[in-house]
């Protein structure tokens, strides 16, 4: 038990000083540079929350992005109206998209499967219309929500007299923009990996689990399943919308595009990828999308003639043709390729195939040890892995 | 009074009768077995008293208090639990964790937002999980996944997720069925040790011998009604029971 | 009154898109039990099938123009024109009827083999499993379709002759107010004849009482020894058909983009839950039910009282059905209520 503890704060340490030195070892992959470090950030923040609703429960939602949405145009409005400082931004982000998720959540989950899909699906698709619409005097309509010189900022004109610029977002003074913001996003997620270490953890965590193996057997159990879906939903979305209010804290404006279906698939599309149900895997997930959406959106024709330069011409044009499909705007093509893929061959996420090649090598290095010893495989008991 | 009071139960699915007027008493700390040929509604009785089913008419008192319209869960906070017939249990928890929820459960009633402590530094719950598999002989496989167990020993690791809720009332439906004969000795022997902490129990059973070796009290069903009932000698020289069954072939 | 049968035919054509969109997934569901994400990106690719057809046909040539004498200007002239004159101009103006032509054996083609490499593999799955392998499937189906067409919509013409309106007030004696697009009228007329054409089949051939009999009893059905696995490859074949149809004759309607899929299938599936998981009828009834009931709202009256409904009505609808009647309107009793 001890052991278990000392394991989980182990995780939380290492978690801690990788997110904190990623300036350092992301530079020589090309991406130590403030604004990618941020999306990781944020991004990790959103796909951590979204693997406590789906990754425990087991509750597919297919709108997740609405929170991520009303947590930005939260933000931007505790800008315009409060101050340029980011915790009332973060904390009212937070607040509204839990109110909002405990809206969405309170209905959508008097139904499961594919109808609890169906309904968070609708439910976005109207929050997405609606932004669009009638809602343009909140949401600035297609425009997108901005900060102006004549905002009121109530506190910081009370503080310090009406401001003749349009002032940065700032913690206490602290700028949001370059690495300072990275680094105020990089305690919030791993305050974020902390918190969904607990709940994985905890009792309640144990009955979230129970949800998705079994619903039916926890009712006879005696325990009302429901409040504990909906307190998983809420909780996501308010990581969902912690996210959101970042992204308009390092980038103060909001638009509705945040919220459309593409940007829900994606967070899904994070969290499969790292590893539905791990603690890491979603932080991984996230990393990985965003890197990669980085790096092969900016690839254009010239540069994979560059790459390709050493095939024989023709072959080159051929490859350099096909590749092109994928890079570049062709980006999405990509994503919708790798979501293919994963659920097909291994919809375990890169975790569970990264645990899976440690097991074969651990094979491999056993048997080269002779038949002496036992392998290590057969005396690990199955459970380890689905406990992580 | 009678721990569980039926009274005048009636239950119909689109016009056909599965329970009619059925009245049933059964004592605390007996154990009370359903017996009744296939269809006879042993099944559909056992889900009106779960909350799986509600009754068209009639009551279903169990202390006093009326169970009838009550969701399942709040049911087993009641203290009526149930052993299904087909094990219902979490495939990919472990066996310790599969006990562990229903511990939680009755220590925490049917919602608490207990997200902050470790679940496995809850002591006395350990203690109680690890008593409980010992009892039932799974304390070895502890971090198996309950999904890879065999039948057999998925129903008893289910009846320990029972057991551990200290029932007041349990409800085991068919306990032996599909088991090998070994397994079902195994299966009354268990039975017959968790009968002396005097937990009321209503066994159906197909199985005559489990019946005759477990039960203190025999309800015959048939047709929807209970046709006999009385202590097991009084069952086994009953006429009507032994037309029931198509000439007593199975006494 | 005019107002109110406007909305009401206003409401068809797009009623009959829904329905033959949501006609398929409940097919698909009904039989293979697969929820299908990529249905809309199915519809999206029958209308680029006309997009496609219309781009054969207009492959031109770039011939001198002979009616400008002053200078030496260049106009591209289409072959068929160039060919056979005149007849070779209307089979150009037909475009969109004649792409049904290449959508059914292009779109059958597309079917079969996503049938067999792909939803077959997903028949044991979760349904969360094959939702995500199908969104993923839309999204790769829409990008490759902005890869070769671009990500503008690309309008494409009904034929000249169905181009006007149709003066159906003048014809049932309400006045000239009441105008309709002919188009729309052609469009609502084969989305019947359509859905007339698979319920017939479902109803009258062996073929459909297998499929049906496998919509209400999968199991049982296999075990008659039944090649259900064959037939299934056939539903499913049927399906994207009647979806590439559905969108090929619905680009004269609404000029096609890679993204217009999405927003389909949200609203099918929204149509599918009114109608009944699995109830074929069901999905007819609630396409047109649903097409009607967004047209009317977003008659002008009513969305000065309630502003934005237009945008979400449907949902509102679904939500509700979802929470009071979860079977939908047709589906049967215990069948994926839950």
């Amino acid at each position: 038990m001890t052991h278990t503890v000392k394991r989980d704060r182990m995780l939380v340490g290492g978690f801690a000083l990788a997110v904190l030195t990623m300036p350092v070892w992301m530079t020589p992959l090309g991406a130590g540079y403030p604004d990618l470090l941020q999306r990781f950030a944020i991004y990790g923040i959103f796909a951590i929350g979204f693997n406590i609703l789906f990754g425990l429960t087991g509750y597919l939602s297919f709108g997740h992005a609405v929170f991520l949405g009303v947590g930005s145009y939260a933000a931007v409005w505790s800008f315009k109206l409060l101050s340029m400082n980011v915790l009332p931004a973060v904390l009212c982000a937070m607040g509204v998209s839990g109110l909002f998720a405990l809206a969405i959540g309170y209905i959508s989950l008097r139904r499961s499967g594919i109808y609890f899909s169906i309904l968070t699906l609708a439910f976005a698709q109207m929050a997405y219309n609606l932004a669009y619409s009638v809602l343009t005097p909140i949401t600035n309509g297609e425009t997108g929500l901005k900060i102006e010189r004549v905002d009121p900022r109530l506190i910081d004109t009370w503080l310090s007299g009406p401001s003749t610029l349009i002032p940065s977002t700032n913690f206490f003074g602290m700028p949001m923009s370059g690495y300072s913001g990275f680094f105020f996003c990089a305690v919030l997620l791993i305050a974020a990996f902390y918190v969904a270490l607990r709940i994985a953890r905890s009792p309640f965590g144990a009955m979230l689990r129970a949800i998705k193996s079994n619903q039916n057997r926890l009712n006879y159990a005696g325990v009302h399943t429901r409040p504990y879906a909906l307190t998983a939903f809420v909780i996501s979305g308010i990581f969902a919308g912690l996210a959101g209010g970042l992204l308009a804290a390092t980038d103060p404006l909001a638009g509705a595009e945040r919220m459309q279906w593409t940007a829900s698939g994606e967070v899904v599309l994070m969290t499969i990828l790292g590893g539905v149900g791990t603690q890491l895997g979603p932080f991984v997930g996230a990393v990985i999308i965003k890197y990669a959406e980085n790096i092969f959106s900016a690839f254009n024709p010239q540069t994979l003639h560059g790459i390709f330069a050493f095939l024989p011409d023709p072959i080159e044009d051929v490859v350099v043709t096909v590749t092109g499909l994928f890079v570049g705007n062709g980006w999405q093509l990509t994503l919708g390729t790798l979501f293919m893929l994963l659920v097909i061959f291994l919809p375990g996420g890169v975790i569970e195939g990264a645990r899976r090649l440690g097991v074969l090598i651990g094979r491999k290095t056993a048997a080269l040890r002779g038949r002496r010893s036992q392998p290590l495989g057969s005396a690990l008991p199955a459970s380890g892995a689905a406990s992580e | 009074m009678a721990l569980l009071q039926v009274k005048m139960v009636n239950k119909s699915f689109s016009g056909l009768t599965a329970l009619n007027n059925v009245n049933l008493d059964v004592e605390e700390g007996s154990v009370h077995a359903i017996i009744g040929p296939n269809g006879a509604g042993k099944s559909t009785l056992l889900n009106c008293f779960v909350g799986r089913l509600t009754p068209d008419t009639g009551t279903v008192l169990f202390n006093g208090k009326s169970l009838i319209g009550l969701p399942p869960h709040r049911i087993n906070q009641e203290g009526v639990v149930r052993v299904f017939q087909t094990p219902e249990i979490f495939a990919d928890l472990s066996l310790y964790e599969n006990v562990m929820i229903p511990t939680l459960a009755r220590r925490d009633g049917h919602f608490a937002l207990n997200a902050w402590s470790r679940a496995d530094a809850q002591i006395k719950v350990r203690e109680k999980v690890e008593h409980i598999l010992d009892d039932v002989g799974l304390a070895d496989a502890r971090h198996v996944l309950a999904g890879t167990l065999s039948r057999g020993d998925k129903r008893r690791l289910e009846l320990a997720m029972c057991l551990v809720q200290d029932p007041k009332l349990l409800l085991l439906d068919e306990p032996t069925a599909g088991m090998s004969r070994a397994d079902t000795e195994r299966t009354i022997e268990l039975l017959k040790r968790i009968g002396e902490r005097r937990i009321t129990k209503i066994i159906i059973e197909h199985d005559m011998q489990v019946v005759f070796s477990l039960a203190t009290r025999i309800s015959v069903l048939a047709q929807g009604t209970v046709i006999a009932e009385g202590d097991p000698a009084a069952i086994k020289g009953d006429a009507r029971v032994q037309e029931a069954y198509l000439g007593g072939a199975q006494f | 009154m005019d107002a109110v049968l406007l909305q009401l035919l206003n409401g068809l054509d797009k009623g009959g898109a829904y329905a033959l969109i949501a006609l398929g997934l409940t097919l698909i569901f009904g039989t293979l039990g697969v929820v299908n994400f990529a249905h809309g990106a199915l519809f999206m690719l029958g209308a680029f099938c006309a997009v496609t057809t219309h781009k054969l046909l207009t492959i031109s040539k770039s011939v001198q123009d002979t009616s400008i004498t002053l200078f030496d200007v260049h106009k591209d002239v289409p072959y068929l024109q160039i060919w056979w004159g005149d007849i070779g101009a209307r089979i150009i103006d037909y475009a969109v009827p004649l792409s049904v032509l290449l959508a059914i054996p292009m779109m059958l083609l597309v079917g079969v083999a996503l049938e067999r490499g792909l939803i077959r593999h997903f028949y044991r799955r979760t349904h969360a499993d094959q939702i995500l392998v199908t969104f993923g499937l839309a999204i790769v189906l829409q990008e490759v379709v902005k890869a070769y067409f671009g990500a503008n919509p690309l309008p494409t013409p009904a034929p000249e002759i169905v181009s006007g309106s149709a003066n159906i007030g003048a014809w049932i004696g309400l006045g000239d107010a009441l105008s309709y697009p002919w188009w729309r009228l052609v469009y609502f007329l084969f989305s019947v004849a359509v859905i007339g054409m698979v319920l017939a089949f479902l109803r009258f051939t062996t073929f459909g009482m297998v499929v049906r009999a496998g919509m209400r009893d999968r199991e049982t059905v296999g075990l008659f020894g039944i090649d259900i696995e064959r037939r299934f490859t056939i539903v499913f074949g049927i399906a994207v058909v009647v979806a590439g149809l559905a969108g090929a004759m619905y680009t004269p309607i609404l000029p096609p983009d890679y993204h217009m899929g999405m927003e389909f299938l949200v609203l099918s599936f929204v149509v599918v839950v009114v109608g009944g998981m699995g109830s074929v009828g069901g999905a007819v009834l609630a396409g047109f039910l649903l097409g009607i009931l967004q047209s009317f709202a977003s008659m002008n009256e009513i969305k000065d009282l309630l502003p934005g409904i237009d945008q979400i009505i449907i949902y509102l609808v679904a939500i509700v059905i979802l929470l009071v009647r979860p079977r939908g309107l047709m589906g049967r009793a215990g069948v994926m209520e839950t």
